[in-house]
């Protein structure tokens, strides 16, 4: 009965590991394409079409207005001038003139208000840091929704399909390695020279630990070239270092190995 | 039941490791030099004095050396030592790794000396600045008068650890020197040290000499020189001073080399406008005629191994250089290029023969493969021949002549060195002019 019961459940592993193993072969494999990048072709205008926040709109609509009626009441002295000299200056007028002489005493009241069109200097427009801090909020939401959107795309994306590094990361990784790698000259090259390093980074690019796979071989007699090889490439990593990994996904990359050899460089 | 468990796990295992680590292949590195620190080397103050030499600035003289040496090589760039940011005696104890790094150093040399019962103590450490860890300790004793001996092997050991391949700085180099006119040229054989220092004359120069060779073990010279008006190959021991005539051949003898076991001598014997390749047994002083052709044979020099000669013969018409075996058979043509070839010498390494070749009136040297194929010219002149190798089969040596004016002025004869791959051609400084140089094995092995 045990034994049955034994084979019975033996077998049924067998057969769920098996269908773990062979059905993402089975899957069809999607073709590898970078993330769709939307962009959006805007005019460059005078004016921002950068949309604000509710309360900043009612704010702007407000200032929009106030400056429609400065603009209207600062009548040109060049109208003026139009008017007859002998003429006598009713008491409307002279108030009219008063509110005119006021205006133009505070030149700086009215002027950062017409400027309230442009975002840049949102801050200089408005004294009330509350406004643009409401502003920067809901852009900052907004693009915060956005991020996590993208990430979501990109992590679903590269889990599904990408197990390596892209070509570019890869490149970029490499030239970097050339560049701290001072290849020992005396080297053998008709022996095998490949020097495989497993590395364990952290999220920065720093290592946390470095391990020649092929450690056995540091002391073998008559391979002391392996040794000199084998320090020369884990002091070009550890020169290199932060290496330049992809900025995200560091669960891709967190272990790496890095194969060194130089036999094609030394045949020259 | 366990059986399963066991299987089960190394199923789950398996599965997990099934999607690979990332790997990434790095074929290329730079040549650049390795930047590395030589800090002067601690003199303990309990030594004694000696008047020889200053022994408070024996140890920066020593670090000197070393630095000149690595210098040389095109492979190291010493730092500056203004930048050291330790004192030589604790540097020695422990370095301060994280500091040394700062200034960009990869590998750090300290060292120690002590003077005592007139007998000169020297240790050295190398430390891997990156890793944090000593990679080579050794100690000499020697006699105070070698300093500059064990300058070298300091720089002999951390080179191997460093390329992997041994080092070339404990070896002598014997040359022709040359004074006086043109043409009243005074030629004597000399020997120095690699990096031109401790020059010794051997003849005194009333005879012309060319050609000079070292033995494997560096105590013989085999050379050309004149006896009763013919050229004869000689054999010189450095230490005795003793000097004899090679062989009783009725004619000229010229281009000698020693075999790599040391015991025979190759040379061209010349008689009525033929010459043609003899070697010579030095312990029971049988010749053996080894090609047999009516051209001239010439510039034998032996494989590593033993087992091939490989010389230059004008039996194609122009002078091509060939590959034989040691006994005269199965001679093979391996130059077919425009020009002239000549003076054929094998590396030590075994794979490529340095050779001189003469194209449009210009001198080039240069490096092929034993099978004639591959062929790099590493460097061009008005005049230049006669490639030596360093003993590690890196660096040739050879000499080179400036063209005098229609009065003889302007002329001069210089040493030059090349590295195998082209790079860091270099002139080696010697107290006259200089010729035919030969480099030694090293002296300490």
């Amino acid at each position: 009965m045990s034994r049955g019961l034994l084979f019975s459940f033996f077998f049924h592993t067998l057969i769920i590991y098996l269908t773990m193993l062979t059905l993402p072969f089975m899957m069809r494999e999607p073709i590898d394409l970078p993330p769709i990048v939307s962009v959006e072709l805007i005019e460059i205008k005078d004016k921002t079409y950068i949309p604000f926040a509710p309360k900043a709109r009612k704010i702007i609509e407000k200032v929009k207005e106030e400056k429609k009626r400065v603009v209207s009441e600062q009548a040109p002295p060049a109208s003026k001038a139009k008017e007859k000299p002998d003429r006598i200056p009713m008491p409307e007028d002279k108030e009219e003139i008063k509110e005119l002489i006021k205006k133009k005493q505070n030149p700086e009241e009215i002027k950062p208000k017409i400027r309230q069109a442009s975002e840049f200097e949102k801050e200089e427009l408005f004294d009330t840091n509350e406004i643009a801090a409401l502003i920067d909020k809901a852009k900052e939401e907004q693009a915060e929704t956005q991020r996590k959107k993208d990430e979501l795309t990109q992590s679903s994306v590269k889990n599904s399909f990408a197990q390596g590094l892209s070509l570019s990361e890869e490149d970029a990784l490499r030239a970097q390695i050339f560049g701290c790698w001072s290849v020992p000259l005396g080297l053998p090259y008709d022996k095998d020279l490949l020097v495989r390093i497993k590395l364990k980074l952290k999220p920065d690019g720093r290592i946390l630990k470095s391990e020649i796979l092929d450690h056995a071989r540091m002391n073998t007699p008559g391979q002391s070239f392996y040794k000199i090889l084998a320090e020369s490439a884990l002091r070009a990593v550890r020169i290199c270092q932060p290496l330049k990994v992809p900025p995200t996904g560091y669960e891709r990359w967190k272990e790496l190995q890095l194969n060194f050899d130089p036999t094609e460089m030394l045949k020259g | 039941m366990k059986k399963i468990l066991l299987i089960l796990s190394l199923f789950l295992f398996s599965y997990k490791n099934a999607y690979g680590l990332i790997t990434v292949d790095i074929t290329r590195g730079n040549l650049d030099p390795l930047p590395i620190a030589v800090s002067p080397l601690h003199v303990d103050p309990k030594s004694e004095k000696l008047s020889i030499f200053e022994t408070v600035k024996l140890g920066g003289e020593i670090s000197k050396i070393v630095e000149r040496n690595f210098k040389s090589t095109g492979l190291f760039n010493p730092l500056k030592k203004d930048a050291f940011v330790q004192k030589p005696d604790i540097a020695h104890l422990k370095p301060r790794f994280e500091d040394w790094r700062l200034i960009k150093a990869q590998a750090l040399v300290t060292g120690k000396i002590l003077i005592k019962d007139k007998k000169l103590k020297v240790e050295f450490r190398l430390w891997d600045l990156t890793a944090a860890k000593e990679m080579v300790a050794l100690s000499f004793t020697t006699t105070p008068n070698n300093w500059r001996r064990v300058a070298h092997i300091i720089s002999d050991k951390i080179y191997e650890r460093l390329t992997g391949e041994s080092g070339y700085f404990d070896t002598r180099i014997a040359y022709v020197s040359e004074t006086g006119p043109k043409n009243q040229r005074i030629k004597k054989l000399a020997i120095m040290d690699q990096d031109g220092f401790n020059t010794k004359y051997l003849t005194l120069g009333n005879e012309l000499v060319l050609t000079p060779r070292f033995n494997p073990t560096n105590q013989l010279v085999t050379y050309l020189s004149y006896f009763k008006n013919m050229p004869r190959v000689y054999l010189l021991d450095i230490e005795t001073g003793i000097q004899e005539v090679v062989g009783a051949f009725p004619g000229m003898t010229f281009a000698p080399r020693f075999s790599p076991d040391g015991k025979k001598i190759i040379m061209s014997f010349a008689k009525d406008g033929n010459s043609d390749i003899y070697s010579m047994d030095l312990e029971n002083r049988v010749v053996e005629q080894i090609t047999k052709h009516p051209s001239i044979d010439t510039s034998p020099s032996y494989s590593p191994d033993g087992k091939y000669i490989t010389f230059n013969s004008d039996r194609s018409g122009l002078q091509q250089i060939y590959v034989m075996r040691s006994d005269g058979t199965q001679v093979k043509r391996i130059t077919h290029g425009a020009g002239l070839y000549g003076t054929p010498v094998w590396s030590p390494r075994g794979d490529l023969i340095a050779f001189t070749k003469v194209r449009k009136g210009r001198f080039y040297i240069g490096v092929m493969r034993s099978d004639g194929s591959g062929e790099r010219l590493l460097t061009e002149n008005f005049y230049q021949e006669a490639p030596s190798w360093s003993p590690n089969g890196r660096v040739l040596i050879f000499y080179r002549e400036t063209k005098s004016d229609s009065k003889g002025k302007g002329f001069s004869a210089k040493l030059w060195s090349i590295d195998i791959t082209g790079y860091n051609e270099r002139r080696l400084k010697t107290e006259t002019d200089a010729s035919d140089p030969s480099w030694s094995s090293l002296l300490s092995k």
